[in-house]
């Protein structure tokens, strides 16, 4: 059991080890992200909960040597932070170190500071353009490796993503996968009372490229959804919950921004449900 | 510049690293590049602020990326990429921007960049390359190519007056000494300076070329800081405008030096003070940055 407010530590592994992602090391995982955004006191914990499933998948059972991986929903750096301390990226004093002073673990992943983390991101609409320039120089070095970009769902917003999108369908960029992280909330309202794009998955199949439909939270389904393509990029939509496993702001608004109070915090690391069963 | 950028580039093909993106521009100019590079020639199409990104990620993996469009294009439709995705990574991006100042003429003031190099030179670790000849081209692709850091090249028209023979290529160039006020013009404009300033006797102007920015990473050289004390007068000519400009900060770098200054005169683009369009010819004339105007303002 995890004390509240000092999370376990985790080994190192290799960074090449390509291991199966066990259900605890996600517990592990998901307490640790909201240990590490309570002690903090910062928000944006919904969006990073509906992210951290995938993130870790990704980094766990596809990322090798070759590959790449780009959080173009720079709102999501807990996670990202978290998924990579759990690889042994980054140790237990720098992720305790999250959003104070001094830290290199702001709240938008840094540009430069980490060899982990290639790209600093954090403005949306930047991300997809770097994963396909990142695929495209693998195709151009005739380099193998998988390119793997992760979206909010709101960021397809940002016309600079439909460039990007448009720019990987042309040049058939089969080694690029996007992720789309579709919690259906964004900054002051849902997707859909926004600027609708549902759904997004037939809105995206509109491009040459592959679409796939996926539980974010089910790792089985995420696997299927994930596995390579074939002769254009891959999209996989990611139906997912903001704030999943933590009752209180599962689904709201509220958790895009706020901190969880004490209660909630007390709440969410004792009444967390099993993330997968 | 366009077929000196060109030839500098299709000499440089062979590297295997280098890749050229175009954002849908170089009709007419660039297809001996397209038939050198082959699938390392890539139109990316109308969409700038992808261009830029994608480039910054090809310089992270290793290779050359050059990139190619209008200037306000890229300068400003494309500058949050420029900030975040090439500067903040400290990446080698080469971003080619034609058509500096008034160059694109009557095409109208969304195809001009006036204010280019003032913007940009607020981001770290950018080199600003304006060149100032045709014959320039080729030392600033070379320079470009094998920098570090990210480069903004920004190509105009290079005319190199009839019987003026600037030194060989370097950041700062004097074009015609003399032991009047001191004159420091950017890029291309120091052609037009040494149109007006070249018939004038050695109580004439100093003059001087400047080519790379910002200031602050090419500061002028001793021999123009002596030629200036002496002086005491310094006249700055830029097709770009004022707030930003060379002007500015070579007056505050001179104040900051101790190098005491009788006489400062700016000559800088203004924008469209008629609120018509014309050739660049035009616009440099409407802002006094022809070479008649600005023998007039010297003899004034």
């Amino acid at each position: 059991m995890v004390a509240a407010g000092k999370p376990a530590s985790r080994a190192p592994v290799s960074p090449d080890a390509a291991t199966r992602l066990e259900p605890g090391l996600l517990r592990l995982a998901r307490w640790r992200l909201i240990a590490m955004h309570h002690a903090a006191g910062v928000g944006h914990l919904g969006g990073n909960l509906s992210a951290l499933d995938a993130m870790m998948l990704v980094h766990h059972e596809m990322l090798g040597s070759q590959d790449r991986f780009v959080l173009s929903k720079g709102h999501a750096a807990g996670a990202y932070y978290v998924t990579l301390w759990s690889r042994g990226l980054i140790g237990d004093a720098e992720l305790e170190s999250f959003h104070g002073e001094g830290t290199r673990l702001a709240g938008h992943p840094p540009a430069g500071a980490l060899p982990a983390i290639r790209f600093g991101t954090g403005s949306l609409g930047h991300g997809l353009s770097l994963a396909g320039g990142l695929a495209l120089a693998a195709r151009l070095q005739d380099r193998p490796g998988r390119v793997f970009c992760l979206t909010s769902d709101g960021e397809w917003q940002e016309g600079s993503t439909l460039e990007a999108l448009i720019f990987c369908a042309h040049r058939r960029l089969s080694n690029l996968t996007i992720l789309v992280d579709h919690n259906r909330l964004q900054g002051f309202g849902t997707t859909a009372e926004v600027a609708s794009l549902d759904p997004i998955g037939r809105a995206l199949g509109g491009f040459a490229v592959e679409i796939r439909e996926a539980d974010g939270h089910d790792l089985a389904d995420m696997r299927r959804a994930l596995e390579p393509g074939t002769d254009r990029p891959v999209v996989v939509v990611l139906h997912t919950r903001k704030g999943h496993g933590v009752p209180s702001i599962e689904g709201r608004m509220d958790s895009h921004y706020l901190p969880l109070t004490d209660a909630q915090f007390r709440e969410a690391l004792t009444g967390v449900r099993e993330p997968l069963a | 510049m366009r077929r000196e950028l060109c030839e500098a580039l299709v000499a440089r093909a062979p590297r295997p690293d280098l890749v050229f993106l175009t954002g849908d521009l170089g009709f007419g100019a660039l297809e001996p590049l397209r038939d050198a590079l082959g699938d390392r020639f890539i139109n990316a199409g109308i969409a700038e602020q992808n261009m830029i990104s994608v480039a910054a990620a090809l310089a992270s993996e290793g290779l050359e990326a050059w990139t190619y469009t209008i200037a306000p294009f890229c300068y400003a439709r494309a500058f949050e990429q420029i900030r975040n995705d090439v500067c903040l990574h400290r990446l080698p991006v080469r971003m080619l921007a034609n058509g500096g100042g008034y160059g694109y003429g009557v095409m109208g003031a969304t195809h001009h960049a006036l204010e280019d190099y003032g913007i940009l030179s607020t981001l770290p670790g950018l080199r600003i390359f304006v060149p100032a000849f045709d014959g320039d081209v080729a030392a600033v692709v070379a320079a470009a190519g094998d920098s570090a850091g990210p480069v903004y090249l920004r190509l105009g028209r290079g005319e190199l007056p009839a019987g003026c023979a600037p030194p060989p290529y370097a950041p700062w160039r004097r074009l015609r000494a003399g032991t009047g006020p001191v004159v420091v013009a950017v890029g291309p404009m120091a052609g037009v300076a040494w149109s007006a300033l070249m018939e004038d006797g050695s109580n004439g102007a100093d003059l001087w070329a400047v080519s790379e920015l910002p200031l602050q990473a090419n500061p002028p050289p001793e021999a123009f800081v002596a030629a200036l004390r002496a002086s005491g007068r310094l006249c700055v000519v830029e097709e770009h405008v004022a707030q930003g400009g060379l002007g500015q900060s070579l007056a505050a770098w001179c104040l900051e030096h101790a190098v005491p200054i009788t006489g400062f005169r700016h000559m800088a683009a203004l924008g469209y003070p008629s609120g018509t369009y014309g050739s660049q010819g035009f616009h440099r004339r409407e802002c006094g940055l022809d070479a008649e105007s600005i023998r007039a303002a010297f003899a004034a």
